[in-house]
């Protein structure tokens, strides 16, 4: 082994090699030129072709007015704040809701049929249901049942929608993760003499939900969006927010600031994304393979 | 059995090297393989086998040294390396059959996509070799409903279809149990009767003696020994192959 570091470390790139290297260099140039160039060009020519609509004036006053965004700013921040609040409480009962309806609809056996059953029945209606139609049933048939104790908060009850609705998606994910563990693991782990309860909880769920970890993410990237739905029950988060600004001001910027902030909330959750799915080898069979993915 | 002075090698490896970060998997091979030759290379896991004929394939760029495939040389960056494999056959270890397209579908894609043959002449063509290979009758199958022997052989017909000038073949029967390990080697034995030329990565100690022109023993990602399969196999020069067969071949 010590004399191959020490050969590794003696070599020089012969000339030829060099020659190669520098034709590679030089064809990197030219392809992040070329991207440089049309990436311009295109920006160009779509804001050109924008500005110079017949409309672009009204609309700009309407939609991109700089006193506004810095009126609204403040009032949307503090709308912004609820929808992360929600975003979080929201996608931790989620997540350990969802993979209890997933084991259930995994479990086997007769004895477990009426929670195989009862599983499958919930994720089917709320995959099933519009989320709109789900958070006004929830938001104002609830209340309506006039229940003593019973919270009135849109907060709540448009989180419990989101909640209920969410669990059956984030169900089906856990799902196929589980069903993506090969038999052999079970196999194995039962060996070994671990319990079926053992085997799942220490051999199979931690491989099914690294697995789905990029599904997951991105299945909380539209949550982080839909948490703004809970403004159609009156609650004041960023969309809310957005709409109280722009009925006083008669101009539709607080909207165009809402979205920039969800943009800038969801930008770092994709990224989030991007970069764990590499580190955890979403790459998947390439990760095992040495320059497997650095095929021309 | 081939004549080593009827021109340029059809292949030419010179000063190949490759490393993984610190990891120096092939550490200066020179290599000629000429037409209609078949070369066994032997040695450890690990000892640059797999990787050499990887780089072969341009599926590994190399770190330095040259590689020509008839007198072009492949290691230039500006040739075009689709074109440059659509001339070599390379069969792997554990077959890399494409597991959503039926047997004949395999077979055929490369025809239609890479060569551009129209489909049913490409499935005409992707039938015939399946004959070669005795496995008409499981065209219409997927990859999955066949032992491991049939898909190796099956693999063997994907890479045979588009006439390779040559044939890489690593550790093709290293995945398969022993009892279908023969159905494979008996297949390359018959090709090796029809002139493939062939670059074979192997531990079959008996069939690289029986099937191989040379043998060439790789260590540490160089080749220490190489000669004729009956030399090398039978009275090693170097200790170090010495000690590898001893390890190998049953005592």
């Amino acid at each position: 082994m010590s004399d191959m570091r020490a050969r590794a470390e003696g070599w020089q790139p012969s000339a030829r090699q060099r020659e190669r290297d520098a034709i590679r260099r030089r064809a990197a140039r030219r392809s992040t030129l070329t991207a440089f160039a049309s990436t311009v060009v295109v920006t160009a020519v779509v804001v050109l072709a924008v500005v110079n609509t017949p409309g672009w004036p009204r609309v700009r006053k309407a939609f991109l007015d700089w006193d506004v965004a810095v009126a609204s700013l403040p009032k949307v921040l503090e709308g912004l704040w609820l929808n992360v609040r929600v975003l979080v409480v929201a996608s931790v009962v989620i997540f350990f809701f969802a993979l209890l309806l997933a084991i259930c609809r995994t479990l086997r056996g007769p004895v477990f049929f009426p929670l195989r059953a009862a599983a499958t029945a919930y994720v089917d209606l709320f995959r099933g249901l519009p989320l709109l139609l789900v958070l006004l049933v929830v938001g104002f048939g609830i209340p309506g049942l006039r229940i003593p104790g019973m919270t009135t908060s849109p907060v709540v009850l448009g989180g419990l929608a989101i909640v209920l609705t969410y669990s059956a998606y984030v169900a089906e994910v856990f799902r196929a993760g589980i069903e993506s563990v090969h038999p052999s693991q079970v196999a194995a782990a039962r060996s070994l003499g671990l319990t079926r309860a053992q085997a799942t909880r220490h051999v199979v769920l931690p491989q099914a939900v690294r697995r789905v970890v990029p599904p997951l993410l991105n299945d909380l990237v539209a949550l982080s969006k839909d948490s703004g739905l809970i403004s159609i029950l009156g609650a004041y988060d960023a969309i809310r927010a957005a709409q109280v600004v722009t009925s006083q001001h008669a101009n539709f910027t607080p909207y165009i600031v809402a979205g920039f902030l969800f943009i800038l909330l969801t930008i770092p959750l994709t990224r989030f994304t991007d970069a764990f799915a590499r580190r955890s080898g979403w790459l998947g069979a390439q990760a095992g393979i040495a320059g497997g993915g650095a095929l021309r | 059995m081939t004549s080593a002075d009827d021109g340029a090698p059809l292949l030419r490896v010179r000063g190949v090297r490759k490393a993984f970060g610190d990891n120096v998997v092939l550490d200066g091979i020179d290599l000629d393989v000429r037409a209609h030759q078949v070369i066994a290379l032997i040695g450890a896991s690990g000892s640059g086998k797999s990787t050499l004929l990887r780089t072969i394939n341009l599926l590994e760029e190399v770190d330095d040294g040259d590689i020509w495939l008839d007198g072009q040389d492949i290691c230039d960056p500006r040739v075009d390396a689709n074109a440059v494999r659509a001339r070599m056959g390379m069969v792997f270890q554990s077959y890399n059959l494409f597991g959503h397209l039926r047997v004949l579908e395999n077979v055929a894609l490369a025809q239609r996509l890479v060569h551009k043959v129209a489909r049913p002449e490409a499935e005409a063509k992707a039938l015939a070799m399946l004959e070669r290979v005795g496995l008409a009758d499981k065209a219409r199958s997927f990859p999955d409903e066949l032992s491991g022997g049939q898909q190796q052989r099956v693999a063997i017909a994907r890479a045979l279809v588009s006439s390779p000038r040559l044939l890489l073949l690593d550790e093709v029967t290293s995945a398969l149990d022993p009892e279908l390990v023969g159905e494979v080697l008996d297949l390359l034995t018959e090709l090796r009767g029809e002139g493939f030329t062939m670059l074979i990565a192997t531990h079959e100690m008996a069939f690289a003696r029986d099937v191989a022109d040379e043998v060439c023993f790789l260590h540490h990602g160089r080749i220490h020994e190489q000669g004729p399969a009956a030399q090398v196999l039978t009275e090693p020069r170097e200790a170090r192959t010495r000690e590898f067969l001893r390890r190998m071949l049953p005592r």
